[in-house]
C-alpha cells in the first residue's frame, strides 16, 4: 500500500460532498414536480408562475453547487 | 500538496493574481456593452416595436372602418332588396286588384245575365204551369161535367166550375 | 470525484505514462487565465479574458444591432430573435420588479446579454468561459447587491430596513427573524455569484473529464462521446437558464429595493 493517508481522506471527503448534490437534485425535482401538479390543476395560472418556478429551482440548485464547490476546493485547493 | 496544486492543477478561479486583470476587463466590457445596448441597440428595437404596435393599431382601426363600410353596404343592399320586394308586392297587388275589379264586373254581368235568364225561365215555367193548371181545370170541369152527365145529374156548368175550382184550390 | 477515480485508474494501469504526460485529465486547465501575447499578467494585460469578453460584446451587438438592422415591420428571423429577447427581459423586469423598475431596464438587459453570451460562447470547444470565474461573477453580483442596497436606502430612507422587520410575525419572533433576514440578505451576493460560476465550472469540468475518458477507453470511445453530446445539450440549457436566473434574481432584489414592505 503506497500513498498518502491525507490524500485518501481528501478523496473520501470529495466523494461525501456528492451526497449534497443528491439533496439538491431532490429539491429541484420536488419543486418541478409540485409546479407541474399545480399547473395541471390550474393550467391558466401556470404561465404566470414560471418565474417563481425558476427562482425556486435556482435557490435549490445553488446549494448543490455549493457542495460541488466544496468538492472542487477539497480536490484542488486543499 | 498545496504548492503543487497552486502550480499545476489547482483551481485557476482561486488564483488571486489574475483577479485584478479579470475585474478590470469585466468593468471595461460592462461599460462598453452598457453604452452599446442603451444608446444604440435598445432604442432601435424599441422604436421598431413601437412602430409595429402603431401600424397594427392603425391597421386594426382601418379594418374596423372597412367592416363598418361593409355593414353599411349590406344594410343598403338589404334596404334596396326590401324596397324592390315592396314594389313588386305593390305591383302584384295592383294587378290583382285590377283583375279582381274586372272579374267582379264580369261576375256581376254574368250574374245579371244569369238572373235575367233564370227570371225569364221562371216566368216561362210559371206560364207553362199556369197554362197547365188552367188546362187541368178545364179538363177537370169537362170531365166533371161529363161524369155528371153520365150519372144524369143535373148540374149547371157554373156550379160545376165553382166546385171544381174550389176543390182544386183546396187540394192544391 | 470522477476525476479522482480517473487519476487513480491512470496511476494503476499505466504508471509509466503519467510520468511522460500521456493520459492526464486536467479539467481545470480550461479555466486558466493566459496572457494573449505572453508575458506576466498585470491588471491591464490583454488576456483570454479580454478576448472572450470582447467576443461577448461583439456577439450581443451582432444580435441586437446587426440582427435587428432591417427594422422591418414583418421581422426577419434574427430581428425577431432580437425583439423577443428585448420583450422577454422587458416583461421580466415589469412583472417581477414592478412598473417603476422599467427605468433600470437597460442595466438589467446589459447584465442579461453579458451573462447569456458569455455562457453560450463558453460552450464553443476550446473557448474560455469568463462567467466560470468567481472574480467575474462576484463583481457582477456585488455590483447588483451594492447598487440595489444603495437604491433602497435612497428611495425609501430608513423604511428600507423594514425589509428585515417582518411585521406579520409575532413580536417576540421579530428580532430573531430580523437576524435571519439580515444574514440571508448578506448571503445574497454570495449565492448569486457562486451559483453562476459554479454551474458553469461544473458543466465544463464534467465535460472535460468525460472527453478525457474517450481517449482512455480506446475502442469504446463512443460511450463517453455520446455522454459528452448529451451533456453538451444539457449545458446549453443550463447556460440559458443560468443567465435567466441571474437576471430574474437581480429583478427580485430590485423589487425588494423599490418596495421593501412585504
Amino acid at each position: 500500500m503506497e500513498g498518502d493517508i491525507a490524500e485518501m481522506g481528501k478523496y473520501i471527503g470529495v466523494g461525501l460532498t456528492a451526497i449534497g448534490m443528491g439533496g439538491a437534485a431532490i429539491g429541484v425535482g420536488n419543486i418541478a414536480g409540485n409546479f407541474l401538479s399545480g399547473a395541471l390543476r390550474n393550467p391558466s395560472a401556470a404561465a404566470g408562475q414560471t418565474a417563481m418556478l425558476f427562482i425556486g429551482i435556482a435557490f435549490a440548485e445553488a446549494l448543490g453547487i455549493f457542495s460541488f464547490l466544496v468538492a472542487l476546493l477539497l480536490m484542488f485547493a486543499v | 500538496m498545496a504548492e503543487t496544486a497552486a502550480a499545476g492543477t489547482g483551481m485557476p478561479q482561486l488564483d488571486l493574481s489574475t483577479f485584478s486583470n479579470q475585474i478590470f476587463w469585466l468593468v471595461v466590457t460592462m461599460v462598453v456593452l452598457y453604452f452599446v445596448m442603451s444608446r444604440v441597440a435598445l432604442p432601435r428595437v424599441a422604436a421598431v416595436l413601437a412602430d409595429r404596435r402603431g401600424t397594427i393599431t392603425s391597421d386594426i382601426a382601418a379594418a374596423e372602418e372597412y367592416k363598418l363600410k361593409a355593414q353599411q353596404a349590406e344594410e343598403a343592399y338589404n334596404k334596396a332588396l326590401a324596397d324592390a320586394r315592396a314594389e313588386a308586392n305593390r305591383i302584384v297587388e295592383a294587378a290583382k286588384a285590377e283583375m279582381q275589379a274586372e272579374l267582379d264586373v264580369q261576375i256581376a254581368k254574368a250574374d245579371a245575365e244569369i238572373s235575367a235568364k233564370s227570371a225569364e225561365s221562371e216566368r216561362r215555367i210559371r206560364e207553362i204551369r199556369d197554362s197547365a193548371l188552367e188546362m187541368v181545370t178545364d179538363v177537370s170541369k169537362d170531365v166533371t161535367g161529363d161524369i155528371l152527365r153520365l150519372f144524369d145529374a143535373k148540374a149547371d156548368a157554373r156550379s160545376v166550375n165553382a166546385a171544381v175550382s174550389a176543390r182544386l184550390k183546396g187540394g192544391a | 470525484m470522477r476525476l479522482g477515480k480517473a487519476r487513480v485508474r491512470n496511476k494503476g494501469t499505466r504508471p509509466v505514462a503519467s510520468e511522460s504526460g500521456g493520459l492526464s485529465i486536467k479539467p481545470m486547465e480550461q479555466f486558466e487565465v493566459k496572457a494573449l501575447f505572453g508575458g506576466d499578467i498585470s491588471w491591464y494585460t490583454p488576456t483570454n479574458v479580454t478576448l472572450w469578453m470582447a467576443l461577448t460584446v461583439v456577439a450581443a451587438s451582432a444580435l441586437m444591432i446587426y440582427g435587428a438592422r432591417g427594422r422591418a415591420l414583418v421581422p426577419s428571423r434574427a430581428q425577431s430573435a432580437a425583439e423577443m429577447t428585448y420583450g422577454f427581459i422587458y416583461n421580466m423586469v415589469k412583472d417581477v420588479a414592478g412598473h417603476d423598475a422599467v427605468r433600470f431596464f437597460p442595466h438589467i438587459f446589459t447584465l442579461f446579454m453579458f451573462v447569456l453570451f458569455a455562457n453560450l460562447l463558453g460552450l464553443i470547444p476550446f473557448a474560455f468561459t469568463t462567467t466560470s470565474h468567481i472574480a467575474v461573477t462576484a463583481v457582477l453580483a456585488l455590483t447588483v447587491f451594492l447598487s440595489v442596497t444603495t437604491l433602497g436606502f435612497i428611495l425609501n430612507g430608513t423604511k428600507f430596513l423594514g425589509l428585515f422587520w417582518v411585521s406579520s410575525a409575532p413580536l417576540a419572533l421579530r428580532p430573531v427573524l430580523a437576524l435571519i433576514e439580515l444574514i440571508s440578505y448578506f448571503a445574497r451576493p454570495i449565492s448569486h455569484s457562486i451559483r453562476l460560476a459554479g454551474a458553469m465550472m461544473a458543466g465544463h469540468a464534467v465535460a472535460k473529464v468525460f472527453a478525457g475518458f474517450a481517449s482512455a477507453l480506446g475502442a469504446a470511445f463512443f460511450v463517453p462521446v455520446l455522454a459528452v453530446t448529451a451533456l453538451y445539450a444539457l449545458e446549453l440549457l443550463v447556460a440559458v437558464i443560468q443567465a435567466y436566473v441571474f437576471t430574474i434574481l437581480t429583478c427580485v432584489y430590485l423589487r425588494d429595493a423599490l418596495h421593501p414592505s412585504h
